[in-house]
């Protein structure tokens, strides 16, 4: 929980408060006995080494207020460290206090936002399209930028369809209604398949040249077609061999995105494969997966990038039962924003929104085609395939 | 990469020496803690352990490729584009060549209804030369089931192809770069694919068939609540293997009556639908595969053969390339052979049942010579 609460590099409520409070030295004797103990913890909350904190709970300083008004060189002396050490400890202790005081809007804390600020950035938020005009319908228009999106199903339904779809429709330019941008695409499984990619980056590039014949008739219509090895070219491919190897490029992804601003779609094939085996321990996997999942969503709402986790499905006991549900267990369904669960109705594929904050729960078919995932077959009869 | 030494990547004196001292060696060691646990742990503050674990995790991650250097490195370097040809012209077309390498392609379907004998075809054709749509290479070929038969082998090179083994020594050249391993235990199986791992690259090995992969586990698999998966790590070692040395995969799956409660659906759509419940009902005189979801899950070709009225079929029932079509074939001397090359596509998640109706009646052995 502790860990949690710092992780998050959004506002530190509880120093906030306790300063709005007017804390100081003077500690009123009649508050409440948890609400002190909670402040008398306040050092333990900040971000520096063991024996640091060791240090400064037995030279008595336990509240952050209690730092405030002492010079670093005569805290150097009681704690009986440098004074450079101590002029961090002091820094760290006033960035974790500190309140948002000229604040260019009308935020009390520093880094929160208002939430009719993030309506106004909800409307401007971009989209990828999935190519299927019923799915895109019930997702508000595609996979949402800046949010983490789970999509689960069994074997052979269209996961790794679907994150090949988004990758190359992702490239779509901004004459097109697009984004323009770069994928990166993760893959844990070996599942990927080159030829695939080429297939569904060249029925996209024949997407648009139909479109730009249909709706700009003359003007524009000499362009350039955009070849479908662009596409190719636009999309970092990352084989990743085991857990470690997925957490470190999680880690490096901060960095990689960075430097390739471009990028805004991070596709996972899938987050589940590493996670599911070699694991002993159940209790480091979750604590695993929560930072992992923690970076996943920072990593979406810093650099505005979706981030799409594909993830494989398993056998669940509840209610007395067994019923098919994605893996990684209860605590990892808190990790993504949206789920979308891919199944079969009768003959059909089917996409289900099983959780989402904004988004209303319902279904819609789909179909995966030659060309990539499409509108469901009965609207849009396929070809057959020789 | 995750055994790669902290001492070597280059970490400020002060901070590696931290490392070294707490017995964090490995980037594993590292990673599988949390920063605030580091910190707790290497005793020194949030920025330094934030700056060390960007550098570890920065080499430690796998460097990265655009899709189409990817692609003009399979087409440039590979034999046949990275496909094994089966041979059968409709499955080769639905498979966009053949059998891809480096990844795994799974065979799942009754006892007697012909994965031996598909095994058997392919491994003959990995090791045929190249003017005969070859790989001209070694096989190695892991019996679990002792089901190996060097006579069938022979029988199906000499009327497949009659211009190459009617030749003096070829059978023997040919049967010779088979190379059959009989492990007894899961134990066994994994020593031996340790050994295959050298062996592959120190020999011309072009073709990996394990037969069957569910065999290995039968003895101790029991059904039940799912627990740990016996062949968890297996699963990403057979992966490596296939993908590292580029070389196509095959294992056969056997199958098991679905118990009463095989489930099929989610929670959401029982609650929502009636309907829905006796469709499964339908399903349920199915067979289904004896590996279980997570095996599913983890290959990526998923072929099943099946008997309907007295029919055999062939199904591409997982495929990222292909859609979901069935070929009916029948066993002849020469091996496998589609009927039809054209293929039905199937609708829905009928492409993964396993049929088994009037399969004894339609043993026809065929012999034409």
């Amino acid at each position: 929980m502790v860990t949690d609460l710092l992780y998050n590099p959004g506002p530190n409520t509880i120093h906030g408060i306790s300063r709005l409070r007017g804390g100081g030295k003077i500690e009123s004797q009649r508050e409440p006995v948890r609400s002190r103990r909670a402040r008398e913890m306040e050092v333990l909350r900040l971000p520096l080494s063991a024996s640091q904190k060791g240090r400064l709970i037995s030279a008595g300083y336990t509240s952050i207020a209690s730092l405030s008004s002492i010079s670093p060189s005569q805290l150097a002396l009681e704690l009986k460290i440098s004074e450079t050490e101590v002029l961090e400890i002091l820094k760290t202790a006033s960035d974790g206090s500190r309140l948002e005081s000229t604040g260019s809007s009308r935020t009390i804390v520093h880094g929160a936002q208002s939430a009719w600020d993030m309506l106004q950035e909800e409307e401007t938020l971009v989209r990828i399209t999935t190519s299927c005009a019923d799915l895109d319908y019930i997702l508000g228009g595609g996979i949402s930028c800046k949010e983490v999106t789970e999509i689960g199903g069994v074997p052979g339904i269209g996961k790794t369809q679907l994150g090949i779809q988004l990758a190359v429709n992702v490239q779509i330019p901004s004459d097109y209604g697009g984004l323009g941008g770069k994928a990166v695409y993760i893959d844990t499984e070996g599942s990927f398949m080159v030829e695939r990619a080429l297939q569904i980056a060249e029925a996209c590039s024949d997407d648009m040249v139909e479109y730009s014949c249909l709706y700009r008739k003359g003007s524009q219509a000499c362009e350039v077609k955009r070849q479908p090895k662009d596409f190719l070219e636009n999309i970092f491919y990352f084989r990743v061999c085991s857990y470690t190897e997925q957490i470190a490029l999680i880690n490096y992804l901060e960095k990689f995105i960075t430097e390739h601003k471009d990028v805004k779609v991070v596709i996972i094939d899938s987050v589940t494969f590493h996670f599911r085996q070699d694991f002993d321990d159940m209790a480091l996997r979750t604590r695993l997966l929560s930072g992992m999942a923690l970076k996943l969503m920072k990593l979406a709402r810093n650099f505005g990038v979706a981030v799409v986790l594909l993830n494989q499905v398993t056998t669940k006991y509840s209610d007395g039962s067994f019923h098919l549900a994605l893996a990684l267990g209860d605590s990892w369904s808190h990790a993504s924003t949206n789920r979308i669960i891919l199944h079969w109705n009768g003959n059909e594929r089917y996409a289900y929104i099983d959780k989402s904050p904004s988004l209303r729960s319902a279904s819609a078919p789909y179909s995966v085609t030659a060309k990539g995932i499409r509108n469901s077959a009965s609207n849009n009869k396929r070809i057959k395939h020789t | 990469m995750a055994n790669k030494l902290i001492s070597e990547m280059g970490l400020p004196k002060s901070i590696g020496n931290i490392f070294a001292a707490r017995n964090i060696i490995t980037t594993k060691d590292a990673l599988s803690l949390t920063e605030f646990e580091l910190m707790e742990l290497l005793d020194v503050g949030l920025a330094e352990v934030m700056c060390a674990v960007a550098l570890i995790s920065e080499i430690a991650s796998p460097p990265y490729q655009t899709v189409q250097s990817l692609l003009e490195q399979r087409m440039q370097n590979e034999y046949l584009r990275g496909h094994l040809p089966t041979h059968l012209k409709g499955l080769d077309a639905a498979l966009s060549g053949g059998i891809p390498f480096g990844a795994l392609t799974e065979l799942v379907g009754p006892a007697g209804i012909g994965k031996t004998q598909f095994c058997l075809k392919i491994s003959l054709l990995a090791t045929l030369p190249s003017c005969y749509g070859g790989l001209d290479g070694h096989v190695i070929y892991i019996d679990v089931e002792s089901k190996f038969s060097s006579r069938r082998l022979i029988e199906i090179g000499l009327n497949s192809f009659p211009e190459i083994f009617c030749l003096e020594g070829m059978a023997k050249e040919m049967a010779g770069r088979i190379t059959v391993l009989r492990p007894g235990s899961l134990t066994e199986f994994t020593e031996s694919l340790q050994k295959i791992k050298v062996s592959i690259l120190q020999h011309q090995v072009k073709l990996l068939i394990i037969d069957s992969m569910a065999a290995l586990v039968s003895g101790e698999y029991e059904q039940g609540p799912p627990r740990q998966h016996p062949l968890g790590w297996h699963i990403s070692l057979i992966k490596s293997l296939a993908e590292f040395s580029r070389i196509p995969v095959v294992m056969t799956n056997q199958v098991r009556s679905r118990s009463a409660s095989e489930i099929t659906q989610y929670s959401f759509q029982v609650e929502s639908r009636t309907g829905a419940i006796e469709d499964t009902a339908n399903f349920d005189s199915h067979l289904v595969a004896a590996l279980g979801i997570h095996w599913a899950h983890a290959v990526t070709i998923r072929l099943v053969l099946e008997s309907r009225s007295g029919q055999r079929f062939i199904k591409v029932a997982k495929s990222p390339m292909s859609p979901p079509l069935a070929f009916p074939f029948e066993v002849t001397s020469s091996g496998i052979l589609l009927l039809n090359d054209d293929g039905v596509e199937m609708a829905g998640p009928q492409i993964n049942a396993i049929d088994h109706q009037g399969h004894s009646d339609i043993i026809c052995h065929r012999d034409e010579r």
